[in-house]
């Protein structure tokens, strides 16, 4: 191991301070007993307590909590077979575009995608609400879906589903009794990606929700507009955690995965 | 095997023994009343603008050991894949007991495959990768348990079911891949590379076990590799192909005493080449002048040769003798001087230079029958090659 020397050592320290210094404020300022953001009055689980009877953040907690699972799990199902297309069929004709297309909403600017799917939903009439949310958002992370199970299966070793077909496995078969158990890793991984990019994401749930379906991050902006609150600082601190703890997850697999693949 | 002890003891075949005249036990590709239990005919494959197997027939026989050699890239391996499903033909039919397969798929056909990287599936345990066909039959479960005991058993894996491949040896994990393409039943088992990431020793006991497995179940085998020592130790009969065609198909000691030509000559063991001119053919014995070897005399009456011709001679490295002394006979000798010797234990390759310093360089392969270290022939020794009216052979281009 290469030792740093004092400059890059300093880099360090500002860089990740720069980026995790006013997460841990956050999270600080959520156990501050006084009601004032900005003044330390002692250590208090109190916002916890009035959180847990907020009505409308749980409400808002629990619609993205099931709005994340079922994009998430829409997302994976679709970018894992378009991954296995891509990875499969070698240089099909129009490989490059169906590439470019399915990766497309990874870099597209969020507000790009949430206008262009507002206008979708307005010229096909569709009430607006959980599922075009739900649509969106399984639309956006399905790139992100795609790229973990395509990176799985470039090591994938073909003759192991040509010998499952040796054997009598019809395609179909094959892919549950042997792609599948193969590849769960990088599809759990992938799983949990989309679950908390959903669950994050505040632009393109503003531009394709409706009345009665509020996620938690649009009714967390809106609180703030009215004055930061240390309720709010709880909530934040709790989602952190639970995105922390799902990114975690989703990387040891992704490990795992490749220690298992290689 | 006893068609191979047949071959043996009838003596290296020579070109112009007729098919009948060497007895062998099983010999079905030579019986016209034979039903072959594979066919390729015309098959022709081309991936782009290379063609893999080009316009190919040929047939299996029931309980053939067939062995299919070949450089890599030669097609080999495309029409193994053929012959299980994996790729298409372009053009031509393939018969498996009679019956068009040529558009059946992978999982429909009686044919099962060992995959050169043995493709064990990593997730399961050898129990449940050897019971995987059987599965896909429905089979009931105790008839599965049996026989994938009775597998066990045979490649002598007892008591390993429940480990998991990679907590295997590689020659463990060689067997289980060989059981599970074994415990369906396959009419027909191929076998891919089988031998190739086995080390030496562990590669000749298996070659002899595969033999033994293969002539009790009463199976038909067909083994692609580019190991020739491994498809003349095990085939009945091999196919040497090159480019998508098959130039020869025979049992192993014709393919290589009387090879069809001098790229098969090449392929399959080791061989001097030497160009000359015919001077006399009088019956079976044809005469040639050549500018490396002075006169030679050689057997040959298949090939009808006339005097002024230029052919190709090939002479096999063991059947050349080495003296110090001239020998007695008139013709198929040539002086020279050992520029290299190669010890080999079991025997020894000595190099030799004949018609000066930049003439020909020819192979001598000296059996080592006695323990003395002190050999008789050293570096510079000056040296004179003979060899039997019989050694020689035209090789066509």
């Amino acid at each position: 191991m290469k030792r740093l020397g004092p400059g890059l050592i300093l880099a360090l320290v500002v860089g990740f301070a720069f980026l995790y210094l006013p997460i841990l404020a956050l999270i600080a300022y959520s156990f501050n007993a006084s009601r004032l953001v900005t003044v330390w009055g002692g250590f208090s689980t109190h916002w916890y307590v009035t959180l847990m009877s907020n009505e409308p953040l749980l409400d808002a907690a629990w619609l993205s909590i099931r709005l994340a699972f079922v994009a998430a799990t829409v997302a994976t199902a679709l970018g894992t077979l378009a991954a296995l297309a891509l990875a499969r069929h070698g240089a099909f004709r129009g490989r490059t575009l169906f590439t470019g297309m399915v990766l497309a909403p990874l870099v597209m600017p969020e507000v790009i995608t949430g206008l262009s799917l507002l206008l979708l939903f307005v010229a096909a009439d569709v009430e607006r609400g959980f599922w075009t949310v739900t649509i969106a958002h399984a639309t956006f992370c399905l790139g992100f879906a795609c790229i973990v199970v395509q990176s799985r299966l470039a090591g994938f070793d073909r003759s192991l589903e040509e010998a499952a077909q040796d054997l009598g496995a019809t395609p179909f078969v094959t892919f549950w009794t042997v792609t599948l158990p193969l590849i769960w890793p990088a599809v759990a991984a992938a799983w949990m990606l989309a679950f908390t990019l959903s669950l994050d994401d505040l632009v393109i749930a503003s531009f394709t929700t409706g009345p009665g379906a509020t996620t938690l991050p649009m009714r967390l902006y809106s609180a703030i507009r009215l004055g930061v609150s240390p309720e709010i600082n709880a909530a934040c601190t709790i989602m952190i955690g639970a995105v922390a703890v799902a990114v975690i997850v989703a990387s040891l697999l992704m490990k795992r995965d490749r220690l298992a693949g290689g | 095997m006893s068609a191979r002890d047949d071959a043996a003891a009838a003596g290296p075949g020579k070109r112009k023994a007729s098919p009948g005249s060497v007895r062998r036990a099983f010999q079905p590709w030579n019986d016209p009343a034979a039903r072959p239990l594979v066919s390729f005919r015309n098959v022709a494959k081309r991936f782009g603008t290379v063609t893999a197997v080009d316009d190919l027939s040929l047939s299996l026989y029931p309980r053939e050991f067939f062995a299919l050699l070949g450089p890599s890239g030669c097609g080999k391996t495309t029409l193994m894949r053929m012959l299980a499903g994996f790729e298409t033909p372009d053009a031509g039919e393939i018969l498996l007991d009679g019956v068009d397969i040529t558009k059946v798929p992978p999982h429909q056909r009686p044919v099962n495959m060992m995959f050169q990287s043995y493709a064990l599936f990593p997730h399961l345990s050898v129990q449940a990768n050897i019971a995987y066909g059987l599965k896909r039959e429905g089979l009931p479960k105790p008839e599965i348990d049996r026989r994938v005991e009775e597998m066990l058993a045979l490649v002598k894996l007892d008591g390993l079911g429940k480990r998991r491949p990679d907590q295997l040896s590689g020659g463990q994990r060689q067997r289980v891949a060989l059981a599970r393409s074994l415990a369906k039943r396959p009419k027909l088992l191929l076998l891919d590379e089988p031998m190739a990431a086995l080390d030496r020793k562990l590669r000749e006991s298996t070659q002899f076990e595969l033999m033994d497995l293969q002539s009790e179940l009463g199976l038909t085998f067909m083994v692609v590799t580019h190991d020739q020592d491994e498809a003349m130790t095990m085939a009945d009969r091999m196919a040497v192909m090159s480019h998508g065609k098959l130039v020869q198909i025979g049992p192993p000691d014709v393919i290589y005493e009387a090879p069809a030509n001098r790229y098969v000559a090449e392929f399959v063991g080791d061989i001097n080449v030497i160009e000359g001119r015919v001077s006399a053919v009088a019956g079976d014995l044809v005469t040639l002048e050549s500018p490396v070897a002075g006169t030679v005399e050689l057997d040959e009456e298949t090939l009808a040769l006339k005097p002024g011709e230029a052919i190709f001679v090939g002479l096999r490295p063991e059947k050349i003798s080495l003296s110090h002394d001239e020998p007695e006979q008139g013709v198929n000798k040539v002086a020279g001087e050992i520029w290299d010797i190669g010890y080999l234990g079991d025997f020894t390759m000595v190099q030799v230079m004949v018609g000066g310093d930049d003439g020909h360089l020819l192979k001598v392969a000296l059996a080592n029958r006695s323990r003395r270290i002190e050999r008789p022939f050293a570096w510079e020794d000056k040296v004179w090659l003979s060899w039997d009216v019989e050694a020689g052979l035209v090789l066509p281009p």
